[in-house]
C-alpha cells in the first residue's frame, strides 16, 4: 500500500523528475551549459514561449486551438514600431498593440462560440489573415524603431535577470493563480471535460471560450511588443512556427488536447524542457537541421508517455 | 446439457476484490438471466467472458472445451457474442457498411453495391425486422441499433450471445420487438445471457438465473416459475424491501412552476402544465414523445419559439439556462454521461460548478474552504460512496454519479423547481430508493418537482400525479390513485401504430 502511494507520487512528479535529470545530467556533460550566463540566456530564449504557453494552456484545457498566436506576435510588434514612429509615444504604441491582440483574440473567441466554427478552422484562417495584414501594414519590410527607450522594455536588468525573463515569471503566477484559485480557471477546465454538461449546470460557456480568446491574443500581442523591443525592429516575418512551439510545450507539460486536465506547474516544466534541449544542442553545436528531429522526438514521446499513463488510469 | 460454463472465477482489480468464486452453467436453448445491483459483477463476468479481462483464478468452459481468452479476438473466435450497454458501431456508415465491415463484396475495388443491399436485406428480414439497408447508423433509433448489432453477432455465427442492459433504452415496442428476437434465438438454440435491472422482463424472458452481490454468486435458479419478484430484489439488496418506492402523500401548495404555451422546433405543439409547492409530477411517454425536449425549453437548453415560464407567478427574466437558475428551476438531464457529469473533474468540482457563486470572492475567486465543506456535507448527506472528494467522478457509479449531480443543485440557495429527467436509469436498486427519498425530502420543503421517466411503475410510484405525452403533444393527465398501468399506456401510445420500429 505504502509503496504505491509512493510510485503514484513519482508518477506524478514524473515530469519534473524528468527535467531535473535532464537538467543534472547536462550541467555535468555539457560544456558551459551550467553557468549563469547561459542560464540567462536560457530564461531569455523561453520568455515569449513562457508567456504564451500560459494562455495557450486556457486553451487547450478548454478543448480548443489556437494557431493565429505566431501571427499575432509578429503583428503586434510590427504595429507597436509603427504607432512608435508615428506618435513618438512608446505607451500609446504598446497600447495599441495589446488592443490590437486583444480584437485578434475576440475576433477568434466569438466566431468559435458564437458561430460554432472549429477552432482549429478558425485559427488558421486568422493565421493567414494577421500575417497577411503585417505585411501588408509594414510593406514587407522590418520596421526599425528609433526611439531608445522603447528598448527598455526587452533589455532591462533587475537583480541580474532581464525584463521579458520577470515578466514571463509575472505571466507563471498569474495564470497560475487563475487556473488554480479563480472561476475563470475552474469554469475553463469544466468546459474542456464536458461542454454540454458545463452549459447545463449554468457555466456561461460562450463567455468563457471569448475571455480566453481574447487574453491569448493579449499575451501573444504583450509577448510581440517584447521580442520588437529586443530586437528593435517589428519583423512582419517574425515568429513563423511559434503557435507550434506552444503548442508542444503545453502538451509535453501534460496538458490534455481532450481538454480538462492542465497544470501550471507542468508547463512551466514543460517550457523548461523544450528550451534546456534547445539550448544544450546550441552549445554542442549540433546542426539546426537536425534540432528540428529532436524537438519532434521529444514531444512524441511526452504524448506516448502521456498515453500510456492515461490508459493505466482507465483500466 | 450445459454448453457454457463458469468455473470458479476470481478477479482481483487493484485494492477490490471484484469477483470471488463465481461458478454457474448455461445451457443451449435457454435465456439465463443474471441479477444483481451495479458494481455486483456482472459486467465484470461478461468482460471476462468477452475476453477484456483475464481472470486471476477458474476456468471458462465452452461447448465442453477449457478456454483461456486473452483478448476479445479469443471470444470472437470461440463464437461469444456480447452485446454491450454501449454500442460498437460506426455511426456515419449505413446499415449495410456496417454488417459488412471489412468484407463488402467488391470486384477490381469496386464496391458491389447492389448485391450488398440485397445480402443486407435478406439477413435483416431473417431477424424479423424492417430497417433500410442503406439508412446511416446515426439515424436509426437506440433500439434498431441494437438490432443491427444482434444481426451482427448472428452473421458471425455466435452461439453464445449476452445482451447487457438492452432495453435501458428502448421503448416499450422496441424492447417487445427485441424479446421477440430474443426468443427465437433462443428456439435455434443459442446460449444467451441477459442482464437486466428490470425483474418484470428477467420473469417474462428468462428460465434460469444467478444472482450477484459484491462479486459473489448469492443464488443460482435453475427454473423462475414460482419464484417472487420480492424474493429476487431480496437477494440482490440483501436485505428487506417492502416498498422500493416509499410513497407517502404530502399537502400540496400553491402553483409554483406555470409553463404556457411552450414551443419549440423539437416537439409538435404548445405545451402548457403546471406544477405545485410540493407536487412531484411524472411526465410519462414512450421514447420520442418529447418529454426531454419540452423539459429542454422549459430550462431554456433548447431555443423556444413560443411560450413562457413562471415561478411563484413571476415570469423568469430571460429565456437561457443561467436565468432560469437563478430563478430557482434546475434540471438534471438524462444522459448523465454526456451532458450531466464532468467526467475527468472530481466530485467536489461537479458539485460546485454552479452554487460556487454563491460563496465567490470579490466575484472572481473561488473559496476552497467553503467549496470542501459543501462538497464534503452532500457526500456524507446524500452517502455518496467515493474514497474522497477529489475522486475524478467518472469513477463512480450510476447512483453515485446521480447523487453528485442532485448535489449540485441541492446545494442551490433559492431551489424552487427540480426538473428531472430518468432519475434511476441504470441505477439499482438500493440507490433508487435514496433518489426517491431525496425527491420525497425536496417535495415536502415546498420544491416542485418534475420527473421525466419511461418507467411506468416509477412513474405510478412516485408521482403525485402523471402527465402523458405522445408524439411531441400532452395527451393525458391524470392524478395519482385514478393512475393506472392501462390508462396510461394507452395515453402513451400513438393512435395508429403501425406494427414495425420507428425511428425515435
Amino acid at each position: 500500500m505504502n509503496k504505491a502511494k509512493w510510485l503514484r507520487h513519482l508518477d506524478e512528479y514524473s515530469l519534473i523528475l524528468i527535467f531535473i535529470a535532464l537538467f543534472v545530467v547536462l550541467s555535468f556533460t555539457v560544456e558551459y551549459f551550467f553557468s549563469w550566463r547561459n542560464m540567462i540566456g536560457l530564461a531569455l530564449s523561453v520568455s515569449q514561449i513562457g508567456m504564451v504557453a500560459c494562455t495557450m494552456m486556457f486553451c487547450l484545457a478548454s478543448r480548443d486551438f489556437d494557431l493565429s498566436i505566431g501571427s499575432t506576435v509578429a503583428f503586434a510588434g510590427v504595429l507597436c514600431a509603427m504607432v512608435i514612429n508615428q506618435t513618438g509615444s512608446v505607451t500609446l504604441g504598446i497600447l495599441a498593440s495589446l488592443v490590437g491582440g486583444g480584437i485578434i483574440g475576440f475576433i477568434n473567441g466569438a466566431v468559435i462560440a458564437k458561430l460554432r466554427i472549429n477552432a482549429l478552422i478558425t485559427t488558421l484562417a486568422t493565421m493567414e489573415m494577421v500575417r497577411g495584414l503585417a505585411y501588408i501594414a509594414s510593406n514587407g519590410q522590418a520596421v526599425g524603431v528609433s526611439k531608445e527607450s522603447f528598448f527598455v522594455l526587452g533589455n532591462a536588468e533587475f537583480l541580474g535577470i532581464p525584463s521579458p525573463v520577470w515578466i514571463t515569471i509575472l505571466c507563471f503566477i498569474v495564470f497560475g493563480i487563475m487556473l488554480n484559485k479563480t472561476v475563470y480557471g475552474r469554469n475553463t477546465l469544466a468546459v474542456g471535460g464536458n461542454p454540454d454538461a458545463s452549459r447545463l449546470a449554468g457555466v456561461n460557456v460562450d463567455t468563457t471560450r471569448i475571455y480566453i480568446f481574447l487574453i491569448q491574443g493579449v499575451i501573444a500581442a504583450l509577448a510581440g511588443v517584447i521580442l520588437a523591443s529586443r530586437i528593435t525592429s517589428g519583423q512582419p516575418n517574425a515568429a513563423q512556427g511559434f503557435e507550434l512551439n506552444v503548442i508542444s510545450a503545453c502538451v509535453l507539460g501534460g496538458v490534455s488536447l481532450m481538454g480538462g486536465r492542465a497544470t501550471m506547474s507542468g508547463v512551466i516544466v514543460g517550457v523548461l524542457i523544450m528550451g534546456t534541449v534547445q539550448n544544450a544542442m546550441n552549445l554542442l553545436n549540433i546542426d539546426a537541421f537536425y534540432q528540428y528531429l529532436v524537438r519532434g522526438g521529444i514531444l512524441l514521446a511526452a504524448v506516448l508517455i502521456d498515453q500510456l499513463k492515461n490508459r493505466g488510469q482507465a483500466d | 446439457m450445459s454448453y457454457l460454463e463458469f468455473r470458479s472465477i476470481s478477479k482481483v482489480f487493484p485494492g477490490v476484490r471484484a469477483l470471488s468464486d463465481i461458478s454457474f452453467k448455461v445451457e443451449t436453448g435457454r435465456v439465463h438471466g443474471l441479477l444483481g445491483e451495479n458494481g455486483a459483477g456482472k459486467s465484470t463476468l461478461m468482460k471476462i467472458l468477452g475476453g477484456e479481462y483475464i481472470p486471476e483464478e477458474g476456468e471458462l468452459i465452452v461447448g465442453g472445451e477449457v478456454r483461456r481468452f486473452q483478448r476479445s479476438r479469443d471470444a470472437i473466435d470461440a463464437g461469444i457474442a456480447i452485446i454491450h450497454q454501449e454500442l460498437q458501431y460506426v455511426p456515419e456508415l449505413t446499415v449495410m457498411e456496417n454488417l459488412l465491415l471489412g468484407r463488402l463484396p467488391s470486384k477490381f475495388g469496386f464496391v458491389q453495391k447492389r448485391q450488398a443491399i440485397a445480402w443486407t436485406r435478406t439477413q435483416l428480414q431473417k431477424i424479423g425486422v424492417d430497417i433500410d439497408p442503406l439508412a446511416k447508423l446515426r439515424d436509426l433509433s437506440i433500439g434498431q441499433r441494437q438490432m443491427v448489432e444482434i444481426c451482427k453477432a448472428i452473421l458471425r455465427d455466435a452461439k453464445v450471445i449476452a445482451l447487457d442492459e438492452p432495453t435501458s433504452s428502448l421503448s416499450h415496442r422496441e424492447s417487445e420487438i427485441l424479446f421477440r428476437l430474443v426468443r427465437e434465438l433462443k428456439a435455434q438454440g443459442k446460449v444467451m445471457i441477459y442482464i437486466s435491472h428490470r425483474l418484470e422482463e428477467v420473469f417474462t424472458l428468462c428460465d434460469s438465473a444467478t444472482i450477484f452481490r459484491d462479486g459473489r454468486k448469492v443464488a443460482d435458479y435453475p427454473s423462475l416459475t414460482g419464484i417472487t419478484r420480492d424474493e429476487l430484489v431480496n437477494r440482490m439488496v440483501g436485505r428487506e424491501i417492502s416498498d422500493i418506492f416509499g410513497y407517502q402523500p404530502r399537502e400540496l401548495g400553491e402553483t409554483r412552476l406555470e409553463v404556457r404555451g411552450m414551443h419549440g422546433r423539437k416537439i409538435a405543439g404548445p405545451a402548457s402544465f403546471s406544477v405545485r409547492r410540493g407536487e412531484i409530477v411524472g411526465f410519462f411517454g414512450l421514447v420520442g414523445a418529447g418529454r426531454s425536449e419540452l423539459m429542454q425549453l422549459v430550462y431554456g437548453a433548447d431555443k423556444r419559439m413560443a411560450g413562457e415560464v413562471r415561478i411563484d407567478g413571476k415570469p423568469l427574466p430571460g429565456q437561457g439556462i443561467r436565468d432560469a437558475i437563478r430563478s430557482g428551476l434546475v434540471f438534471c438531464p438524462e444522459d448523465r454521461k454526456e451532458h450531466g457529469i464532468i467526467g475527468c473533474r472530481s466530485v467536489s468540482e461537479n458539485i460546485n460548478i454552479s452554487c460556487r457563486r454563491h460563496y465567490r470572492q470579490a466575484h472572481f475567486f473561488v473559496n476552497d474552504k467553503a467549496e470542501a465543506e459543501t462538497a464534503d456535507g452532500y457526500i456524507k448527506l446524500l452517502r455518496i460512496k467515493t474514497p474522497n472528494r477529489q475522486q475524478k467522478i467518472r469513477f463512480l457509479s450510476g447512483g453515485n454519479q446521480q447523487k453528485a449531480i442532485l448535489s449540485r443543485w441541492l446545494a442551490e440557495q433559492d431551489l424552487r423547481v427540480l426538473i428531472i429527467d430518468e432519475p434511476t436509469r441504470g441505477i439499482d436498486v438500493g440507490a433508487k430508493n435514496e433518489i426517491y427519498a431525496v425527491l420525497y425530502e425536496l417535495a415536502a420543503k415546498g420544491v416542485a418537482i418534475v420527473m421525466v421517466s419511461s418507467e411506468l411503475p416509477e412513474v405510478l410510484g412516485v408521482a403525485d400525479r402523471v402527465v402523458v405525452m405522445c408524439q411531441g403533444r400532452i395527451t393525458g393527465e391524470l392524478q395519482r390513485g385514478q393512475a393506472n398501468e392501462q390508462d396510461v399506456l394507452s395515453l402513451a401510445l400513438p393512435v395508429s401504430d403501425a406494427p414495425q420500429l420507428q425511428a425515435a
